[in-house]
C-alpha cells in the first residue's frame, strides 16, 4: 500500500504505433517486389540487396556510435529500409564497392549529416542513388539482362529504348516493336533497376501499407494520376511522338517512386492536401524529364526536387482548423 | 444512421470491463473530506465550523459568486475539522472533514425511488433549485450547471444535447446510469429543456452501448421533442465541440462557447442529478464512480458519497492489485494520476482506474519522424508536432498564432505518436503560458 505510484500527465494509454512497426511494415511491403526481382534477375539481386542493407546498417551504427557519439538506433529499422530502397534503385550488376559507396552517401550524407532520422530533408536512398547516377553513369546504366526476357530484347530498359529510338528519329510504332508488351511490363518482365520492374508486386506492397495505415493514398495516387493524365494528354496529342500513359506507369521507377520513395514520411508533407500538391509536382517533373529531358527516367530527380519544396508546402498548407473564424 | 464528428479522432481499446455491472451503493465511510473547490470557478465559502452537527444535505460551503456553487454535506455526523487535504489535482485544497454518524438526511429530501414526472415549477425556479443543489457538470468538467443554463445576453439556446457518449475507455458510469436510471434522466432532460426554453433535445450515445441506445429510445418513444442519436465510436466524441459537430453538424467557432451555435451540452449524469435536485430536493452529494483496471478483481460501478476516500472504493472492488503502478482519477485519456489513494471522491470523479505497472511507464521518446499522424488525429485541426517544438523553443507568440488555445487536451496526439513524443505535455505548457500572456495583455488595455 505504501508503494510509490507513477504520476504523469494524461493521456495514460498509448496506441500501438511505433517507428519499428512502421519501418518493418515497409520492409514487409517490399517483399513481393524483392521476390519478383529475385525471380527475374536471379540470386544477383538478393546479393545486391543484402550488401546494401548491411552497408547501410553498418554505416548508421558506426556514424552514430563514433562520430555522433549517441546510442545507435539501427534497430529502429530505418536504415534497413534505406538499404533496400537503395538496392531497388540500382541495376543488378552494380559492382560491390559502388553499392557500399552508395550506402555511405545515402546514410552519411543523406541522413546523418542532417542529424539522423527525422531530420533529413531528402529521401536518403535517393540521395545515394542520384549520387551514383551522376558520378558513375556508365555502371548505373549497365543493365544486366533480365533472365526471363525472351532473346532479342537487349539489356536496355524500356524507357532507355524509347529515348534512344526517338533520338534516332524513329516513330513510336517502330519503337514499340522492340518493347515488351503491357502485360510483361505489368509483371515486371523487362530490364531495369532491381526493385522497380514489377508493377504488380509494388502495388501489392502499396496496398499492404495502405491497409496498415503506414501510408495514405494521397501521395501515390497524386503521382501516378498526374503521370497518367499528363502522359495521356501528350499521347492523344501525338501518338507517334509519345508513348501511351499505361506504358509510363509500368516502366521505370514510377511505381517504386510513387509508392515507396515519395511516401517517405520524413521528407514529404504533413497534411493530406500538402501530399496531393507534392505528388502532382513529382508527376509533372517526371513527365517533363522523361519526354523532354536528357535522362530517360526522372522520377528520382522529381522526388528530390519536391523534397526540397516540402518545408514550403508545410508552411503554407495547414490543416483545416475546427471552428476557424474566417 | 450513425453520425460522428469529421475531423481527427482515435480509437483507443475500449476495455469497458465493468459495463455489465449494476450500480451498487458503497457503504458509508467513517469520515469524509469534502473539498470546497471541486468545480470550475470560485471556491465555495465554508459556513460550518469544527464541532457542528450536520446532516446529509446540509450546506457546508456556500456559492461565492456567479461561477461557483454550493457544497453540501454528503453524510450525517460532526465536523471534525476544516483543513487542507490533497485532492486528485495533486494540490492541497481546503476541505471540510466530517466524522460520519448514522445516515440522517435534511428535511424535505425525498430519498425514495419513486419516479416523479410532473412539476409546476417554471424555468426560473428550476434553475434556482439547480443552483441550490450545487449541481455541476458530472462528465468531469465540473462547470456549474446553472451557469450553462443562463445564456449570456443576446444569445439563445436552440437545442439541448445530452451527452451519453462516454468515449473514455474503461469508464461505464454513464452507461450504467442510462440503463438503470433512464426514466429519471429523461425527466431531468425535460427539466433542463424547460429551464433553457428549448423544445428540442438530442441524447447522443456511441453505438458500443446498444442496450443504452435501445433503452433510451424506448423511453423517448412518446417524447417527440427528445430524440436519441446513435454515434459511431470515436474518441473524443464526448468533447462538447465534437458532440455538437457530430449531432448538429455545426462547428463552435474558435474561442467561443457552444451557445454561440445555440447548443447547450449536459452529461447524462448531470441530467440525473438535475432530476434529483428538482423533483426530490436532493442536493448533489453522491455520484456513480467506475472502479476498474485490468488487474482489478471486481470492476464495479459504485454509488459513492462525495468526500469518500478513494481507497474505500478500491477495497470494494477487491483491493488494490499487487501490480498497480498508477492510479487515475477519471479515464485513461484525460484523467489525472493521483499520488495517493487517500484523495477524496469529488463531484467530478467519474472513475478510478488502476493501471498495471508495465503499462504505467511511458515509452522512451524518439525523434519526430514527421509522419503527420498527430496532425491527422487532432480533432481541432492543429499541428501538435509544431506546437511542441514551439513550446520547447519558447516561441509563445507563434504558438498563439498557431492556435494553441484551441487545444482541448484530448491527448489524441500523444496517444498516436509512433515516436512516443509527449506532445500534449508541451502543448499544455504552451497553453498555460499563452493564456497568461493573453490575460496580461487584456489587463493592460
Ligand atoms: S493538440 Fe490538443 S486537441 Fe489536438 S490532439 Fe493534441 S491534445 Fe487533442
Ligand atoms: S505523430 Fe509524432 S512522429 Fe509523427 S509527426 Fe507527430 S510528433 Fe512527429
Amino acid at each position: 500500500m505504501n508503494k510509490l505510484l507513477t504520476v504523469s500527465p494524461s493521456p495514460h494509454v498509448k496506441g500501438d504505433e511505433s517507428i519499428r512497426k512502421i519501418m518493418y511494415g515497409v520492409v514487409l511491403a517490399m517483399l513481393p517486389a524483392f521476390a519478383m526481382s529475385a525471380m527475374f534477375f536471379g540470386w544477383e539481386s538478393v546479393k545486391v540487396t543484402l550488401i546494401a542493407v548491411a552497408a547501410s546498417v553498418f554505416f548508421e551504427y558506426v556514424i552514430q556510435k563514433y562520430l555522433m557519439k549517441v546510442k545507435p538506433t539501427v534497430d529502429d529499422g530505418s536504415a534497413i529500409v534505406t538499404g533496400i530502397l537503395l538496392a531497388f534503385n540500382v541495376p543488378v550488376g552494380l559492382p560491390v564497392w559502388l553499392i557500399v559507396l552508395g550506402a555511405l552517401v545515402a546514410i552519411g550524407v543523406g541522413k546523418m549529416s542532417f542529424g539522423g532520422l527525422g531530420q533529413n530533408p531528402f529521401n536518403p536512398a535517393l540521395v545515394g542513388r542520384v549520387f551514383l547516377l551522376i558520378s558513375f553513369p556508365v555502371q548505373m546504366t549497365t543493365w544486366a539482362p533480365n533472365k526471363l526476357v525472351a532473346d532479342g530484347f537487349s539489356g536496355a530498359t524500356p524507357l532507355g529504348l524509347l529515348k534512344e529510338g526517338l533520338k534516332s528519329g524513329k516513330t513510336i510504332s517502330e519503337i514499340t516493336s522492340q518493347l515488351p508488351n503491357h502485360f510483361d511490363l505489368f509483371w515486371g518482365n523487362m530490364s531495369g533497376s532491381l526493385g522497380e520492374i514489377s508493377a504488380v508486386a509494388l502495388l501489392l506492397g502499396g496496398l499492404y501499407m495502405l491497409w496498415k495505415k503506414i501510408i495514405s493514398w494521397h501521395t501515390p495516387v497524386a503521382v501516378l494520376g498526374t503521370i497518367f493524365i499528363f502522359e495521356g494528354i501528350l499521347w492523344l496529342a501525338n501518338p507517334e511522338r509519345f508513348m501511351d500513359p499505361m506504358f509510363h506507369l509500368f516502366t521505370g521507377g514510377a511505381m517504386l517512386g510513387a509508392i515507396f520513395m515519395a511516401t517517405d514520411m520524413v521528407s514529404s508533407p504533413m497534411t493530406r492536401v500538402g501530399q496531393l500538391i507534392f505528388g502532382v509536382g513529382i508527376g509533372i517533373i517526371t513527365v517533363l524529364i522523361r519526354n523532354f529531358g536528357a535522362y530517360p527516367e526522372g522520377i528520382s530527380f522529381a522526388i528530390l526536387i519536391m523534397n526540397a519544396f516540402t518545408p514550403l508546402i508545410n508552411a503554407y498548407v495547414k490543416p483545416t482548423r475546427f471552428g476557424r473564424v474566417a | 444512421m450513425l453520425k460522428t464528428f469529421k475531423m481527427g479522432g482515435v480509437h483507443p481499446v475500449e476495455n469497458k470491463l465493468s459495463a455489465g455491472k449494476a450500480i451498487e451503493k458503497l457503504p458509508l465511510p467513517k469520515t469524509v473530506s469534502i473539498p470546497v473547490a471541486q468545480h470550475i470557478g470560485a471556491p465555495a465559502t465554508v459556513v460550518v465550523k469544527r464541532g457542528d452537527e450536520v446532516k446529509v444535505g446540509t450546506i457546508i460551503a456556500q456559492s461565492s459568486g456567479f461561477v461557483s456553487t454550493n457544497i453540501h454535506s454528503s453524510v450525517s455526523g460532526k465536523v471534525k475539522k476544516i483543513d487542507d487535504v490533497m485532492d486528485s489535482s495533486g494540490y492541497k485544497k481546503k476541505a471540510v472533514i466530517i466524522d460520519v454518524a448514522g445516515d440522517e438526511w435534511e428535511q424535505g429530501i425525498d430519498t425514495s425511488n419513486n419516479l416523479i414526472k410532473e412539476t409546476h415549477l417554471d424555468a426560473k425556479e428550476i434553475n434556482a433549485k439547480i443552483l441550490a443543489a450545487g449541481i455541476v457538470g458530472l462528465g468531469g468538467a465540473t462547470f456549474p450547471t446553472h451557469v450553462k443554463l443562463s445564456p449570456p445576453p443576446g444569445m439563445t439556446a436552440e437545442v439541448l444535447l445530452i451527452n451519453g457518449v462516454e468515449c473514455e475507455p474503461y469508464l461505464t458510469s454513464d452507461h450504467r446510469l442510462m440503463l438503470e436510471k433512464g426514466a429519471e434522466i429523461i425527466v431531468g432532460t425535460k427539466l433542463l429543456m424547460k429551464s433553457l426554453g428549448v423544445n428540442k433535445a438530442v441524447i447522443g450515445i456511441e453505438n458500443n452501448k446498444p442496450d443504452a441506445i435501445t433503452r433510451m429510445k424506448d423511453l423517448t418513444a412518446n417524447e417527440p421533442e427528445i430524440s436519441v442519436q446513435p454515434l459511431k465510436v470515436k474518441y473524443p466524441q464526448g468533447g462538447e465541440k465534437q458532440l455538437i459537430k457530430a449531432v448538429t453538424g455545426k462547428e463552435v467557432p474558435s474561442g467561443a462557447l457552444p451557445i454561440a451555435v445555440g447548443a447547450v451540452v449536459n452529461n447524462v449524469g448531470t441530467a440525473f442529478a438535475v432530476y434529483e435536485a428538482v423533483m426530490k430536493n436532493k442536493p448533489l452529494v453522491e455520484r456513480v464512480v467506475t472502479v476498474t483496471g485490468k488487474s482489478v478483481k471486481e470492476p464495479s460501478n459504485l454509488m459513492v458519497r462525495v468526500g469518500t476516500p478513494v481507497t474505500e472504493l478500491v477495497e470494494a472492488a477487491g483491493g488494490m492489485p499487487e501490480d498497480t503502478g498508477k492510479v487515475i482519477s477519471g479515464g485513461p485519456m484525460m484523467g489525472r494520476a493521483v499520488t495517493t489513494l487517500e484523495v477524496p471522491v469529488t463531484k467530478g470523479t467519474s472513475g478510478i482506474l488502476l493501471i498495471r505497472d508495465k503499462e504505467s511507464k511511458r515509452n522512451e521518446m524518439e525523434p519526430c519522424i514527421r509522419c503527420g499522424k498527430c496532425v491527422s488525429v487532432c480533432p481541432m485541426g492543429l499541428e501538435p508536432f509544431l506546437l511542441m517544438t514551439m513550446s520547447e523553443k519558447k516561441l509563445w507568440e507563434r504558438s498563439e498564432d498557431r492556435h494553441v488555445m484551441d487545444c482541448i487536451e484530448c491527448g489524441s496526439c500523444s496517444f498516436t505518436c509512433p515516436s512516443n513524443r509527449p506532445l500534449l505535455d508541451y502543448i499544455r505548457l504552451g497553453k498555460g503560458t499563452v493564456g497568461k500572456l493573453i490575460r496580461a495583455r487584456k489587463s493592460q488595455n
